[in-house]
């Protein structure tokens, strides 16, 4: 093979070197980083007005009627919902940047405290079961999706895509229900409350990530039965590589771009689905708390968790978006 | 419309979804009626029963039958979410066409603020809500409804601006028609059929949520249940009787998927049908049409030394009326170093036959043959490893799209490396260095930097001679190149050409080139194939194609391309009659219904393709009246219709 002398590479121009604050990266974390701060002022807001947009006196609404006046005012004080509406969200606004949640109506504790005590075990189950529907979701829609390429497992198409139709249509506190019926007391084989064991930990995290897995592994499956019939496949086919690297080497990074952008979604809504199957378990984290709270209106516990369910489903899209943008090179902050 | 919505219930799923529905709403109606007063009927002798004769699902803390309580409760679960799901369809109507109706700056606004909306989860808003509104079954149905509101208003946004697109809408809008008017008159019947269907998913998915609210604590409160506060109950009891909660589940569990599973079929039926079966054929052996082939006793048509030998290649698919075959008995050979051009029409069959050599076409297809064979190597054996590192490294592949056939999330060196680790054991930076070198053989500037960019920073020319310098990873005997100039610009069609010319020349490597363009072929070429519903029908010397030509289809092929001669104001030849479906090829010649030499024998027998007369062992033609003059001989207008 001599075919290197065969002509002389033509000259290239030089494009030149970008500016800095015209390189795209610079670009995509100043327009990302633009819209996670509006949607965190529209969040911190949304916490903030929450209480004021309860119908008539929430303090009123809290204590109860029976409740004698001077003991309303003196919370009402307390909560500073006396002050004009401006000088108190100024006052929530300057909290949160110190650090300062608010105290909590029915413990007296410091809500910092409560939320910090709590958010462990929530963070913990979430990223658990986000961990395993993915281990689980991947290999099994790359499985599928091979063996119902175009032509082919008409069959184990079907079977695959009813039952995984149904398993995520049902609701992730009614797996734990039957869970605990099942594995907690017909079997008694897994503890049922608490988070103290590691054993502890595996009917939640499952009920949580059922759901979850049947989705993404749909997704992955489909994407995958049409990155197999890609152009670029066939040119992998026709490099005859081993049928190992066309899969997992070539198809893969192509099919798991769509299903990031699913899975971050399935994670923030596995944030908020915490709360339900927190409760099934007698899980002492954030969702346990909040529902207590609402009851019996500890407003300030209540502001403080929904901010940090919201500020997480906001980072996990911030996460998502990065992670795409580095995995996906056509993504458009390369490009525009 | 009346087929579509029986094309719902004609599927399984679809009628299982339908009546577990009609089943459900019957009881929401009718449970209270019949069992509201059992439901209530307290029985302190009975407290937290075990199921029993009396009481099937056992009874609760009052000595009440769950199984009857679940059945009442049906009316308010399914009530509640219905109202939820109203209450969703409403406020994301009126957020969603707002942009439509408003002026742009506030459209901005509302559409800015729906997306946020939408990034939260459902139940994360609905707990917001559910603060707001306090816990309680009113409460609830707001919490429920004002969550799943963004993503209706998204939905009704996107449909919305869809139809807005149309001629219609905006002729109406030219007409002075005010925009709410245009809204209600025009647009929003028009996407009322996908807003009812997601909304019946909706139903659904808010029932399950209502359950969950009510589960926890947050929806409906005593006295009052529904399924969800039933599960409450029962779950705090599962240990002394199961039934109490199991059965409140399996109530939320079907009617959450009946919802789910009518509203997807009514989707599917009201869509595009998807029943395109298609059957497997049986897998042939491999190598059982060649045993059938008594020895090859014929002598080889040639004396050169074949790279690549064919002989009766056939391909089929499945089809809903038996098999097809596209390629129907191809027979040829290529030689060291011969550049071979195969042109004919879209669905001539010459792309398949390309791919059915080189071991390309899915095991959908079923290739046949009684010889295939690269470099003696038997093509028609089972795959194995030395035969894919020899098909590797010997033979090189390019396609046509290059913007499509490299793998868009891989640097090109990477691409072009893997040949090398995979088939020739080199370590990846040995690979990346033979890679930069062939890239830089190829014409690419800057090689040693371009190989650590990615598809999509090459222009379209450069990725098609990346892609040929990929095939030039191992040492090819024969490049096959289907149709490798066709998506590129009309200037560097030629430097890929001459790219593969210099290749050729440089190494004596053999060229199969596909292409419908006569002009190209005869061009680069030594010699042509012209293939024609699946079969070549002439084989002739490049240099001969315009001068001697003996098919009336070569022929005519070469009559429709434009030269310097063309008058600009005659309208451009074509071929008259449109090319043979492979469904249904014709008994005899397949060109003779175009062929304005055909008789009675062209309709009734196919033609061999035989070694010509007039230049026996270098021109095949498979035509009765082979170089016969054309009738009217010769104008080629005459041979055309206009278009």
């Amino acid at each position: 093979m001599t075919v290197t002398s065969i002509a002389p590479a033509p000259p290239q121009a030089d494009p030149g070197r970008p500016r800095p604050w015209s390189h795209p990266w610079v670009r995509f974390a100043g327009r990302r980083l633009g819209r996670l701060l509006v949607s965190l002022w529209v969040l911190v807001t949304a916490s903030f007005a929450m209480i004021h947009l309860i119908p008539g006196d929430p303090v009123r609404a809290a204590l109860g009627p029976t409740a004698p006046a001077d003991l309303v005012a003196a919370r009402r004080h307390a909560l500073g919902l006396d002050d004009p509406f401006f000088v108190q969200y100024f006052h929530y606004l300057k909290g949160l940047v110190t650090g300062d949640l608010g105290t909590s109506l029915s413990s007296q504790l410091p809500v910092s405290d409560v939320v910090a005590q709590r958010l462990p075990a929530t963070l913990s189950l979430a990223v658990l079961a986000f961990l395993a529907a993915v281990v689980v979701a991947v290999p099994l829609g790359v499985t599928m999706g091979v063996l119902t390429r175009r032509g082919h497992g008409r069959r184990t198409e079907l079977v695959f895509t009813t039952s995984s139709i149904v398993l995520a249509t049902v609701p992730d506190f009614l797996i734990g229900v039957a869970l605990v019926y099942v594995f907690g007391i017909r079997l008694g084989w897994l503890p049922v409350a608490g988070n103290d064991t590691a054993a502890a930990y595996v009917l939640p995290v499952v009920s949580l990530a059922i759901g979850p897995a049947a989705i993404l592994s749909r997704i992955v499956r489909v994407e995958m039965v049409g990155v197999l019939e890609a152009d670029f496949v066939r040119t992998a086919r026709a490099k005859r590589l081993p049928a190992r690297t066309i899969y997992l080497g070539h198809a893969l990074p192509n099919a798991v771009t769509a299903a990031l952008t699913l899975g971050g979604l399935l994670l923030s809504a596995m944030v908020a689905g915490t709360v339900l199957v927190e409760n099934v378990f007698a899980w002492p984290g954030l969702g346990s708390t909040i529902v207590q709270s609402i009851l019996v209106k500890d407003y300030p516990v209540v502001q403080a968790i929904v901010l940090l369910y919201g500020l997480g489903v906001l980072l996990t899209n911030l996460v998502v978006d990065v992670a795409l943008a580095l995995l996906d090179p056509r993504s458009k902050i390369r490009e525009d | 419309m009346h087929g579509r919505w029986t094309r719902v219930v004609r599927t399984p799923l679809g009628l299982t979804a339908t009546v577990l529905v009609v089943a459900i709403l019957a009881l929401a109606c009718l449970g209270p009626l019949l069992w509201g007063a059992g439901a209530d009927a307290v029985d302190t002798d009975n407290i937290l029963a075990q199921p029993s004769e009396q009481h099937w699902a056992g009874t609760d803390n009052l000595g009440r039958d769950i199984l009857l309580r679940v059945l009442v409760a049906s009316r308010l679960s399914i009530a509640l979410a219905l109202l939820a799901i109203v209450i969703s369809v409403a406020a994301g109507l009126v957020l969603g066409s707002a942009p439509f109706v408003l002026g742009r700056r506030p459209a901005r606004w509302v559409s800015a603020a729906v997306n946020i909306a939408v990034a939260f989860p459902g139940l994360l808003l609905a707990l917001f809500f559910a603060v707001v509104f306090g816990a309680g079954a009113t409460g609830a149905v707001l919490a429920i409804g004002l969550a799943g509101a963004p993503a209706f208003a998204r939905l009704t946004q996107t449909l919305v601006a869809g139809v807005a697109a149309r001629d219609y809408v905006a002729a109406a809008r030219t007409l002075g028609v005010g925009r709410l008017r245009v809204l209600l008159r025009h647009v929003l019947p028009n996407i009322a059929e996908p807003l009812v269907v997601n909304a019946t998913i909706g139903a659904g998915s808010a029932l399950l949520a209502f359950a969950g609210l009510s589960f926890i604590g947050l929806g409906v409160q005593a006295p009052a249940y529904d399924w969800g506060r039933l599960l409450n109950e029962g779950t705090s009891a599962l240990y002394v009787n199961a039934a109490a909660a199991l059965v409140p589940g399996a109530a939320v569990l079907l009617a959450g998927l009946a919802f789910n599973l009518f509203g997807e079929s009514v989707a599917k039926g009201l869509g595009v049908s998807v029943g395109l079966g298609v059957r497997a054929l049986p897998r042939l052996r491999p190598g059982a049409a060649r045993q059938s082939e008594p020895a090859a006793a014929e002598p080889r048509m040639n004396s050169y030394q074949a790279v690549l030998e064919v002989r009766d290649l056939e391909v089929a698919f499945p089809g809903p009326a038996g098999p097809v075959r596209p390629v129907r008995g191809v027979s040829f050979q290529v030689g060291r170093g011969e550049a071979v051009g195969i042109v004919g029409e879209s669905g001539s069959g010459k792309s398949l036959t390309a791919l059915a050599i080189t071991r390309l076409l899915g095991d959908h297809a079923r290739v046949d043959a009684s010889r295939l064979e690269l470099l003696g190597d038997d093509l028609l054996a089972p795959d194995s490893a030395v035969q894919r590192r020899m098909l590797g490294t010997s033979l090189a592949m390019v396609f046509q799209d290059p913007m499509t056939a490299f793998n868009p999330t891989r640097r090109i060196g990477g691409q072009l490396a893997e040949v090398a680790t995979h088939h020739q054991g080199l370590n990846r930076r040995e690979a990346l260095a033979r890679a930069v070198d062939r890239l830089a053989a190829v014409r690419i500037p800057d090689a040693d930097s371009r190989v650590r960019q990615y598809p999509h920073e090459f222009s379209g020319g450069m990725r098609q001679r990346a892609m040929i310098g990929m095939g030039l990873m191992g040492t090819p005997a024969l490049i096959v190149a289907d149709e490798p100039t066709t998506a590129l610009d009309v200037t560097v069609q030629q430097q890929v050409l001459d790219l593969l010319a210099a290749i050729r020349a440089a190494d004596d490597v053999a060229l199969i080139l596909i292409s419908h363009d006569v002009t190209v072929v005869g061009e680069v070429c030594d010699r042509v194939l012209v293939m024609y519903a699946g079969r070549i029908v002439e084989d002739l010397p490049a240099a001969e194609l315009t001068t001697a030509a003996r098919h009336p289809y070569t022929r005519a092929l070469v009559a429709a391309v434009p030269d310097m001669t063309t008058d600009p104001a005659e309208p451009l030849a074509t071929i008259p009659g449109r090319p043979v479906a492979p469904a249904d090829v014709p008994a005899g010649c397949a060109y003779a219904d175009r062929c304005p030499l055909a008789d009675a024998r062209c309709r009734a027998e196919d033609p061999p393709l035989s070694d010509d007369t007039a230049a026996p062992g270098r021109h095949r033609v498979a035509c009765w009246h082979a170089g016969e003059p054309l009738p009217a001989d010769v104008s080629p207008d005459e041979l055309v219709e206009s278009p």
